[in-house]
C-alpha cells in the first residue's frame, strides 16, 4: 500500500481509493471526418510505452471522483508529481534528460578541473 | 428562467400525504442480525438517523454559497474535507468534491429547501439531486469509536488527524462511506442504503469487543 496525493482533495490518500485510467494528454483530432484512417487509429488505439517517466491519467474513484495527472517513472514506479486537469507538467521526460545532461556536464567539468 | 422550478425542472416531494409505510434501511438488520442493548461498558454505541433529507448540490461554489446564505443561512464549505453546521446543529453541509456539496437537513424540510435553493439560484449553472431515499447517516459515539474506525475504513481515523468539521469519502470494509466527525465525541458514518446492512453486521462483529451497543 502506498499513498498518492489527490490535487483536489490536497492530501495524501490511499492508493485503494484510486484508479489508473491510462495515458494523459492525449488529444482527440479536431476534425474527425477529415483525419486518415491511420491519425483516427493512432487516436484510439495506439499508446505511448515508454520506460522511465510516463503521464497518466487517473481517477480518485472513491472520494472525490475527479481525474487528475501523475507523472510517473515506470521503471522505478515513482510518482513524481500529480497536477490537477487541463494543466501541464511540470516534470517531463525531456526536463528530466536536460537534467542528466547538465549533471553529465558539471560532472565532466570537475573531471576537467581534476585534471 | 430556464432552470426554474416551473419551467424546466420537474420536482415533486418524495414524502406523500398517502399511508405507506415507512422502514429505516437497517429495519430488517435489526431483526435479523439482532441490536444489542448499550450497557454500562458500553465502548461503542450507534444510532441511526434514518429518513433524513440528503441533498446533493453541484455548480459553482461562488453562487451556491450566496444562494445558501440566503435561505438556510449557513456558508458553504469551500476546503476540501470539510463539514460546517448550523447553529442548531441539525443541518450540515459538507464538501464532496470541488463542485459537490452534501447537504443533510432534518426530515422533511428537503422538499421546500430544495426548491427555495432552486428559486434563490434562478438562471444559474447547477443541479440539486435528493439522494434522501438511498443514504442513511449512522452516528457513533463512545471511546472506542475511533479504535473502531481504524479497523474498518483505510483513511487515517486517528483523531489528532481527524478533526472535528472534517468529513471524507473513503473505503469501509469493503464498500464505500463517507465518514465525518460532527462533534469531539461523536462520528458519523453516511451509507448507501444497500450497503446499510453490511456496514451494520461489519460496526456489531468489529465492536463485539468494545461492547458495541445500538440505540433504536
Amino acid at each position: 500500500m502506498f499513498h498518492i496525493y489527490c490535487p483536489y482533495c490536497g492530501e495524501y490518500r490511499e492508493e485503494e481509493e484510486f484508479h489508473p485510467k491510462g495515458e494523459a494528454h492525449i488529444v482527440r483530432p479536431e476534425d474527425p471526418e477529415t483525419c486518415s484512417d491511420e491519425e483516427w487509429g493512432d487516436y484510439l488505439f495506439f499508446r505511448h510505452n515508454p520506460r522511465g517517466i510516463h503521464h497518466e491519467m487517473w481517477v480518485h474513484a472513491v472520494g472525490c471522483r475527479k481525474f487528475f495527472n501523475i507523472t510517473r517513472n515506470t521503471a522505478t514506479y515513482e510518482i513524481l508529481e500529480t497536477y490537477k486537469m487541463g494543466e501541464a507538467p511540470s516534470i517531463t521526460a525531456e526536463s528530466r534528460d536536460d537534467r542528466a545532461a547538465a549533471e553529465a556536464e558539471t560532472a565532466e567539468k570537475q573531471e576537467g578541473v581534476r585534471a | 428562467m430556464s432552470n426554474s422550478v416551473d419551467d424546466k425542472v420537474k420536482t415533486f416531494d418524495t414524502r406523500t400525504e398517502a399511508k405507506v409505510p415507512v422502514e429505516s434501511p437497517l429495519a430488517y438488520s435489526y431483526r435479523r442480525s439482532g441490536a444489542p442493548a448499550p450497557g454500562e461498558g458500553s465502548g461503542v454505541v450507534v444510532r441511526e438517523r434514518p429518513f433524513l433529507g440528503h441533498l446533493v448540490l453541484r455548480g459553482g461554489a461562488i453562487i451556491l454559497d450566496e444562494a445558501l446564505r440566503e435561505v438556510l443561512d449557513i456558508s458553504l464549505p469551500g476546503e476540501p474535507q470539510a463539514l460546517v453546521f448550523d447553529a442548531s446543529g441539525e443541518r450540515s453541509v459538507q464538501w464532496i468534491s470541488p463542485d459537490e456539496w452534501l447537504l443533510i437537513v432534518p426530515g422533511g424540510e428537503e422538499f421546500e429547501l430544495e426548491n427555495r435553493l432552486r428559486e434563490a439560484l434562478g438562471d444559474a449553472h447547477f443541479a440539486i439531486t435528493n439522494i434522501g431515499g438511498g443514504q442513511t447517516l449512522l452516528e457513533l459515539e463512545g471511546e472506542a469509536v475511533s479504535e473502531l474506525l481504524m479497523k474498518s475504513v483505510i483513511y487515517d481515523a486517528d483523531p489528532h488527524h481527524f478533526p472535528v468539521g472534517k468529513g471524507v469519502t473513503t473505503v469501509f470494509a469493503k464498500t464505500s462511506v463517507i465518514l465525518r466527525r460532527s462533534s469531539e465525541t461523536r462520528w458519523e458514518l453516511v451509507a448507501r442504503r444497500s450497503f446499510a446492512d453490511y456496514i451494520y453486521r461489519w460496526l456489531l462483529d468489529a465492536g463485539e469487543e468494545y461492547a458495541i451497543g445500538i440505540v433504536r
